[in-house]
């Protein structure tokens, strides 16, 4: 056999073997991403809560996209605390102020981000949350301050739609 | 092996038996050559097929009344539990069951550690034996979700949310595996189809698991390679299925005792509260079973880390086989190897208890030295034994100890010494 030959019998292997994979990945997506989230999970986007009710020195624990979102009307003194910390210190360094639109309203989800359970509240070394799972200290402001979790409890996308109405998500 | 050349009695045997070799293979299966020294450490192979049965008929009824709906399962298991007849005994024996096939595999597990099973020419029958054991936790912990108490959510958050440790893509494949933005109904219905599906692929890892077995055949206490057939070896049958039957009765009398008379012991009794997203119990705690792992998950301070020495601390078993070089089986014959084997054993269950309790103080502390422990056993310990260890003189067959009045390993030495 000539060596022009071989070539062409190479070149139409490896073209075959790479539309051949082409198809096979195409035909694998559908069955992989029919695990993702579907339209019914999607569509349940965002709540309204409302906070009228809430006094200082409260909190309140909503259902966001079967996640717990906490709510909680801060006092004079935990917001103090709050911005009273140098950002050295914090392992995910976020002023209070970009965590809190309006100082006196802390909204984030209550999933502590080491492996996603629930702190408790007015608890730990920092006045903030506890997670009772694996030790991990919050402060007043949900930022993470000792204990394993990477990261500062998240805060949802949210707005105020008047002064009794949050809307999350 | 000469069972290939088997011929069936009957005629119609031969017809069939020319056609599917299935008589050939119960001729192998009954004739196989079996060490004559096996001892009852050995028979945990034959209870762990048991296991996987009982699971498996009990699981197949389960099904039949179970509803995989996060606001119907939890009525569901309560439904098998108080209406079905005989839901509560079948249940029971499902849930214990899968506790007495742990207990069963970490025996099976430590025999083949301690004489040394997983050396050459029996790397592959290890290797299948851990994918086995990491298909049965993935299994277990996806069964204990079903019944969507407060231990099933939160156990199903913590353990899937060890996936978003992975840098980049980890919060694509939580929300994947979830099929939504925390566990719910999509993830118990998930769950449940994977669930009924791994014991099958069990099943089938299981065959070739005694495929690779029957190909250089067992090995035994004193872990020397044997001429099959001999004077050293017994057919499979009778001789092994009688001695397995009894080990699996005695077995049983355990297995009873947790089913009829503690069969909540070794669950949560937080798990017989509904699946709630807005708490999280105080102390969440997985099975017994994988106690060590989650130690050592919560004994290293970072998350990803600590996900990396958790999956780490199961695949360095899988590479054993080339961390343990010493041509010397049997820890019988290794004093050195036989010390640290318990050292492990100890270490392990020090794992297991910490493990849990509360990771702070003391806890953590002990968690962290015997973290340490167990990966320097196998990283360090391990390969420096496999050179520098005395070993002390091996036997050349099962009979030649007996027959020269040299039983015991000192007794070897005591022989040596005399040469």
């Amino acid at each position: 056999m000539s060596e022009k030959k071989v070539k062409r019998r190479e070149f139409i292997f490896t073209a075959t073997y790479a539309v051949g994979a082409v198809g096979v990945g195409a035909t694998i997506w559908p069955l992989i991403d029919q695990m993702n989230p579907d339209a019914s999970v999607k569509a349940l986007a965002s709540t309204e809560v409302d906070i009228s009710n809430v006094e200082k020195g409260q909190s309140i624990t909503v259902l966001w996209r079967g996640k717990p979102v906490f709510i909680r009307r801060r006092t004079e003194e935990e917001i103090a605390k709050a911005k009273d910390v140098n950002l050295d210190e914090l392992k995910h360094p976020e002023k209070d102020e970009d965590r809190a639109k309006d100082p006196e309203w802390l909204v984030m989800l209550g999933v502590c981000t080491h492996l996603g359970c629930v702190p408790l509240g007015d608890k730990g070394e920092y006045g903030g949350w506890f997670c009772p799972c694996h030790g991990s200290h919050y402060d007043t402001s949900g930022r993470i301050r000792k204990g394993p979790a990477p990261t500062n409890m998240e805060v949802p996308k949210y707005e105020f739609v008047n002064s009794n109405t949050i809307k999350i998500g | 092996m000469s069972s290939h050349e088997y011929t069936p009695s009957s005629k119609f045997g031969k017809w069939f038996n020319d056609r599917l070799p299935l008589l050939t293979l119960g001729k192998h299966l009954t004739d196989y050559p079996t060490p004559k020294n096996l001892n009852y450490w050995w028979t945990f192979g034959g209870i762990l097929t048991f296991c996987l049965i009982t699971q498996i008929v009990t699981g197949l009824i389960l099904a039949m009344h179970y509803v995989a709906h996060a606001d119907l399962a939890f009525g569901s298991v309560e439904h098998i539990m108080r209406n079905v007849n005989y839901g509560w005994l079948i249940r029971y024996v499902h849930a214990n069951g899968a506790s007495m096939f742990f207990l069963a595999v970490y025996i099976h597990i430590f025999r083949s550690l301690y004489y040394g099973s997983y050396k050459s020419p029996r790397e592959i029958i290890w290797i299948l034996g851990m994918i086995i054991y990491i298909l049965m936790m993935a299994a277990a912990f996806m069964g204990y979700v079903l019944p969507w108490g407060q231990m099933s959510f939160w156990g199903a958050t913590v353990i899937t949310n060890l996936f978003s440790a992975i840098p980049l893509v980890g919060e694509s494949i939580v929300t994947w595996l979830w099929g939504g933005y925390s566990v719910d109904n999509p993830t118990l219905t998930r769950f449940f189809s994977l669930h009924y599906l791994i014991p099958f692929l069990i099943l089938g890892l299981v065959v070739l698991h005694i495929w690779a077995l029957h190909v250089p055949g067992n090995n035994n206490p004193i872990g020397i390679d044997l001429k099959k057939p001999s004077k050293d070896t017994v057919p499979f049958h009778p001789y092994i299925v009688i001695k397995d039957l009894f080990a699996l009765l005695i077995f049983l009398i355990v297995f009873a005792f947790f089913v009829f008379y503690s069969p909540n012991i070794l669950g949560h009794a937080d798990n017989y509260i509904e699946a709630n997203p807005m708490v999280t119990p105080a102390h969440i705690v997985p099975e017994w079973y994988l106690l060590p792992f989650y130690a050592i998950l919560r004994s290293v301070p970072d998350k990803l880390l600590g996900v990396i020495a958790m999956f780490g601390a199961l695949f360095i078993l899988v590479i054993l086989p080339w961390l343990d070089t010493s041509k010397t089986r049997s820890a019988i014959f290794r004093p050195l190897y036989k010390q640290f084997y318990w050292f492990l054993v100890a270490d392990v269950l020090i794992l297991g208890y910490v493990g849990a309790m509360p990771a702070e103080g003391i806890y953590l502390l002990v968690a962290r030295v015997a973290t340490a422990y167990y990966f320097a056993h196998f990283l360090i310990i391990l390969p420096i034994l496999s050179r520098k260890e005395k070993v002390l003189d091996v036997p050349l067959s099962i009979t030649e100890p007996v027959l020269g009045g040299a039983v015991s390993a000192s007794a070897v030495r005591q022989k040596k010494d005399k040469l």
